[in-house]
């Protein structure tokens, strides 16, 4: 299979770039006439374990260490398996039998594989072979015969001269998947519009803000300066469905500012109790909960694509991708001093859609 | 390392070897004038085992805070442009922000970062004794609160809910605005987790009892602790930043190692 | 199909010969099967196929090996894993989750890493060798692009590679939800946010996508019938056809001494290939289970179930993701309007189209580069990146984009690490989205003109020995080291292109295709270093002697 010897004899620049020189076009390509001329291959270099029986010894023996190391990695890991068990009482147990288990199977695998690429390298053969590459396309008679037989086809079957079969089977074709549209329809809960989902929340009037996850009713006096506190509507935990779906639009934050530091419009006199301040956690952009709040800027911050909104100013946006304020939920404190929603938000929470306006 | 050491805390340094004193005691001084109006706030401080108030601690907390805080937070505690005023922070706050070497502050900057302590313990309870004397506030945690032997699952479900979006899911830390960040709580003690919650140090908000209360708080610390003595049964967990750290690993290490190896396996033998 | 012309062709038959005489059993089980599959006429036609060797030929094998252990893995991952959002409360091993609510999909994930002996490595295994998936594929990608491997005949393999590497992200989002924790949720709430700015159709499509409102019971159950049936199988049928299309194709090589546009060098597939890559496979194995044994990956543990109330700082994508993320970091405020009476939210649509504009034009670059030279022939001899400036320097102008929005994926992370501002790094990154590309194209256009011109020099002067010599006139010079002949043709054999002149077509007109044509050929080829032939190197060794 040594074939350095006779390759490159007819070897020319000019063929290194097209396959057949006179079939396709070169486009811009430059043919230099007078271009330097294809070497041909260089001498074989012998290796040493060519050369050296010592060393293709030597190689010998690497090989087959390692693959018995390899098979000693397997027995190791079966042997880690038994030996470091998982005990649900030490949490160090999984720990030890994830790192012994596949220490072993490294062991195993790089052993494997690093043997078989050494004994190809180094032991077999390292003559270079050739192929003859021949154009992708078919020969010209080939060809012929593929068109031939599409004619034949076309002529038997009267597919491009009985064009009202011809057509209504192409409609036919077309109007087959369409039912799939309608029956993914199905995807989705029949006789709910999604629309009318977004726009309401579980809040209104009269419902106490409660803390996440215990949904322990707060009083405005628990409610401290530079407190912020993580609000569900009070029942939320109780929902028998649709848990999670409520509190992903119902999940307030609930601070307590300076009154002097907060700035409110006209509009929104009555929202806010003696500096309390809840608003929607989530965020107007794509949705992450809007958690980070800084006591002293009075910024909360999105970790999620660092949206900024200003709690002073409406929860107006200072900084990042999102466009709308955070919605404001309007409170109040009912005759036992607890903290109780106005009504629902006043305009739908959380990332845009298409029917909001 | 004294060589970092400013000279005023140098100074105040000495001024601490002049005068020894029992940490317990003047964290129950602390306690004592915490007392009264607060307690009835707040169900977190540790039974109040209290001894008569020593003035002579109060004075020396005075005199170490007039050389060393004074200059920002005035001659009274009561604040300047530069400082916030400390009336009413507590024991509890300064016992943070001192005992974790935050303050004294070096320099201006986006927050005040943990430093080398600048005071021993027991100056650090007169700094906070006097300050504690001015107005009631928070006092220094103590007992069982800070033991680490409450509800796990609980204070895991509370953190994620109250400090993972800041302090990260394995409290390994995250960004805030401008510059600020939320620290790593690795390897932070049970009291000064416990002062951070209840006194809410600079852009942390407020934990009050009412919010979380004392035995919730302990189940956070329990969580806590309970993350910095088992490491990730994974095997080495990359700093628990997620997957930023992870895809910089694999690209980094996995691939980059990879290829060196497709060198080799394609590189003519010798 | 192909002709080998290895000498050593009949000493094998003959050898065939004398084992079938020999009548072993060996033979036995071979004429059983060949009689029965027809497979000697399989290893007659590719057992001797010749496959060059170069590192960065491996590279799609890494990813192939990739896949591998994801399926193996994966199959395991499968044994245990109940796709359900049912709630249930945990009662596993991980003591900080004892008794919390979460779905059978969450629990069932902890259990595979806290109460199966093996399946957190197993678990580790399957993440990390899809983040290896992914990275492989790029790495290979970008090998294609830069050595122009994805010329005639070649162009639909580059097609189906990309549409794999589309896929493979799809896989690797679908596969990161499943176990429905914290951050695999709020990845989900972030897509549900995206698919709700699409005009007209988002609101449905989200509603549909999650079965009623976010986050609904349906969408682990759903993305898992994705993660291990339909994409899986695309992905195979795809692998298949790209294979098929390396055999017909035949591998490209690197230009050197020997080998030619109609000759294929370097080893035979049995033996020494099939035991390089044979080998290849294991030790890729190899490092991912090492990896999956040291390092923790996707700590579910610590996200704790999905509750649509918390987050975690540092919320991130896996990395394949990351240039998504990131271009939602990265759009300017205020880009959302009311108008017509509906919402059109362009801070999303304008990261979507820009990246469905980038996705494109990776994917049809080869028609693109075909219609701008013109050139109709088959190329299997790899451009070196430098002899092809103009595509080096758009392929770094591209790197440099989608490096930019990567970078931007972690925004917070790079601020807290290296102790800068969050909105200085953003902005940093948005300046370097928009005008590094810019740069990269220009710096990497003049480093591969100066890179051809050296080696220019090279061939006419030979290498700078670093030996100066005093000539007998008092005169010093540096002796240079003619190279030889075999280097040389490393350095002279490309392909040289001159930009298209504008033609009045068969009716004396110029059309405006046919401007923006040879506009774009200007573009490509006026800055060009032609290769240097026989008459200037005989002029050169001329002036020496």
């Amino acid at each position: 299979m040594a074939n350095d010897d006779n390759g490159g004899k007819d070897l020319t620049a000019a063929d290194a770039h097209g396959a057949r020189p006179s079939e396709a076009s070169a486009g811009t390509a430059v043919v230099t006439r007078d271009a330097i001329g294809n070497p041909g291959f260089p001498p074989h270099r012998a290796r040493m374990t060519d050369s050296d029986p010592t060393a293709e010894r030597k190689a010998e023996r690497s090989v087959y260490t390692l693959f018995y190391l390899s098979v000693v990695g397997s027995v190791w890991a079966i042997a880690a398996y038994i030996i470091f068990p998982i005990d649900a009482a030490d949490p160090g147990s999984v720990r030890l039998n994830n790192l012994f288990i596949g220490l072993g199977l490294s062991l195993a695998l790089l052993a494997l594989g690093i043997g078989a690429v050494h004994w190809g390298k180094a032991l077999m053969s390292d003559h270079e072979g050739i192929d003859i590459r021949h154009p992708v396309r078919g020969t010209e008679e080939t060809r012929a015969r593929a068109v031939e037989i599409f004619q034949e086809a076309d002529q038997e079957s009267g597919f491009g001269r009985r064009t009202l079969i011809r057509n209504s089977l192409i409609g036919a074709l077309i109007a087959f998947p369409l039912p799939a549209v309608v029956l993914f329809r199905g995807l989705g809960p029949q006789d709910e519009d999604p629309v009318a989902l977004l726009e309401h929340t579980m809040w209104k009037k009269g419902t106490r803000l409660a803390i996440d996850p215990s949904g322990r009713p707060i009083k405005a006096s628990d409610v401290t300066l530079g407190s912020a506190f993580h609000v569900i509507p009070e029942g939320l935990q109780d929902l028998e469905h649709g848990k999670l779906e409520e509190k992903a639009k119902a999940a307030v934050l609930l601070m307590r500012l300076d009154p002097a530091d907060l700035i409110e419009a006209p509009d929104r006199k009555g929202w806010s109790y003696d500096g309390i301040v809840a608003y929607s956690k989530i965020c107007t952009h794509v949705g992450c909960p809007v958690a980070l709040y800084e006591q002293q800027t009075h910024h909360l911050l999105c970790p999620c694509h660092q949206s900024q909104f200003d709690v002073t100013n409406h929860c107006e946006v200072i900084f990042g991708p999102a466009k709308r304020p955070l919605p404001q939920l309007p409170i109040a404190v009912d005759s036992e001093g607890y903290l109780i929603a106005q009504s629902d938000f006043t305009e739908p929470v959380g990332p845009s859609y298409w029917e909001r306006h | 390392m004294p060589e970092n050491r400013t000279p005023t805390a140098a100074r105040g340094r000495k001024a601490g070897r002049r005068h020894p004193l029992a940490s317990i005691a003047l964290i129950a001084i602390g306690l004592l004038f915490t007392g009264g109006a607060y307690a009835a706030f707040s169900t977190s401080t540790a039974s109040a085992e209290t001894d008569m108030a020593s003035q002579q601690t109060i004075e020396e907390g005075k005199k170490l805070f007039a050389a060393n805080c004074a200059t920002c937070h005035g001659m009274g505690a009561e604040g300047s442009e530069d400082g916030p005023s400390l009336i009413g922070v507590g024991a509890a706050s300064v016992d943070f922000q001192v005992g974790t070497g935050r303050m004294p502050l070096q320099m201006q900057g986006p927050q005040a970062e943990q430093k080398p302590v600048q005071f021993t313990d027991e100056q650090t309870a007169a700094l906070a004794a006097w300050v504690a004397s001015l107005a009631p506030g928070p006092a220094i945690p103590e007992g069982e609160l800070l033991d680490g032997e409450g509800d796990t699952a609980n204070g895991a479900e509370l953190f994620r809910i109250n400090c993972a979006m800041c302090h990260n899911v394995a409290g390994a830390g995250g960004a805030l605005t401008e510059g600020k960040f939320a620290p790593s709580l690795s390897g932070v003690s049970a009291k000064h987790i416990y002062e951070a919650m209840v006194t809410g140090p600079q852009n942390m908000p407020v934990f009050n009892d009412m919010n979380i209360k004392p035995e919730d708080k302990r189940d956070v610390i329990t969580y806590l602790k309970y993350l910095d003595n088992n490491p990730s049964p994974g095997g080495i967990d990359l700093g628990s930043i997620g997957p930023v750290s992870e895809g910089l690993f694999l690209w980094i290490f996995g691939l980059g190692s990879i290829v060196a190896l497709t060198v080799w396996i394609t590189a003519k033998s010798n | 199909m192909s002709t080998s012309t290895t000498t050593s062709a009949p000493v094998a038959v003959t050898d065939k010969k004398e084992i079938e005489k020999s009548g072993g059993f060996t033979a036995a089980a071979a004429n059983y099967l060949d009689e029965r599959t027809s497979i000697s006429a399989a290893v007659k036609e590719l057992g001797r196929k010749i496959f060059p060797d170069h590192w960065s030929f491996l590279l799609g094998e890494v990813a192939l090996y990739s896949f591998v252990i994801i399926l193996i893995s994966g199959t395991f991952l499968t044994f245990f894993f109940q796709a359900s959002m049912a709630e249930v409360h945990y009662d596993g091993s991980y003591v900080p989750l004892k008794g919390v609510e979460m779905s059978v999909a969450m629990a069932s994930t902890l259990d595979i890493s806290f109460d199966v002996r093996g399946g957190l490595l197993m678990r580790q295994v399957h993440h990390w060798a899809a983040l290896l998936f992914v990275a492989a594929i790029g790495l290979h990608m970008l090998r294609i692009f830069f050595t122009g491997a994805f010329r005639k005949p070649r162009e639909l393999n580059w097609v189906i590679g990309f549409i794999l590497f589309i896929l493979a992200m799809a896989e690797g989002f679908t596969g990161y939800s499943l176990p429905d924790d914290l951050l695999s949720g709020n990845g989900l709430r972030i897509i549900d946010g995206m698919v709700k700015g699409m005009p007209v159709v988002g609101t449905w499509i989200s509603f549909l996508l999650f079965g009623g409102e976010f986050p609904g019971n349906d969408i682990v159950g759903r993305l898992y019938s994705l993660h291990i049936l339909l994409l899986p199988a695309i992905i195979v049928a795809l692998i298949a056809l790209h294979l098929l299309f390396v055999v017909v194709h035949k591998h490209t090589q690197y230009a050197g001494p020997g080998r030619t546009n109609q000759n294929a060098v370097g080893y035979p597939i049995l033996p020494v290939y099939a035991a390089k890559a044979g080998g290849f496979f294991f030790i890729v194995f190899g490092v991912v289970m090492l990896i999956a044994s040291l390092f923790t990956i996707n700590p579910i543990w610590n996200y704790g179930p999905y509750d649509p109330s918390p987050v975690s700082a540092g919320t991130q994508p896996d990395w394949y993701i990351g240039f998504a993320d990131g271009a939602l970091r990265l759009i300017p405020p205020g880009l959302e309007f009311v108008w017509l009476d509906r919402t059109w939210s362009f801070n999303i649509l304008i990261p979507l189209i820009v990246i469905g504009i980038f996705i494109v034009t990776v994917l049809i670059y080869p028609f693109i580069e075909a219609w701008i030279t013109g050139d109709k022939r088959e190329h299997h001899i790899l451009d070196r990146p430098r002899n092809a400036a103009t595509r080096t320097a758009i392929g770094a102008a591209g790197v440099t984009f989608y490096a930019g929005l990567w970078a931007a994926a972690s925004s917070d992370i790079i601020a807290t690490h290296f102790h800068l501002t969050m909105e200085g790094v953003i902005h940093t990154l948005q300046a370097i989205t928009i005008l590094g590309p810019f740069a990269a194209y220009f710096i990497a256009k003049r480093v591969c003109l100066a890179l051809q011109k050296k080696d220019r020099e090279i061939v006419l002067h030979g290498f700078e020995s670093g030996r100066i010599v005093r000539l007998p006139g008092g005169e010093y010079i540096e002796v240079h080291q003619p190279i030889d002949e075999y280097e040389r043709w490393r350095l002279v054999s490309y392909a040289d292109f001159k930009p298209l002149m504008i033609r009045p077509d068969a009716r004396g007109r110029i059309t405006a295709l046919q401007r923006l044509r040879s506009g774009l050929s200007r573009w490509f080829f006026e800055d060009r270093i032609i290769p240097v032939d026989q008459k200037e190197i005989d002029q050169a060794h001329g002036d020496h002697h």
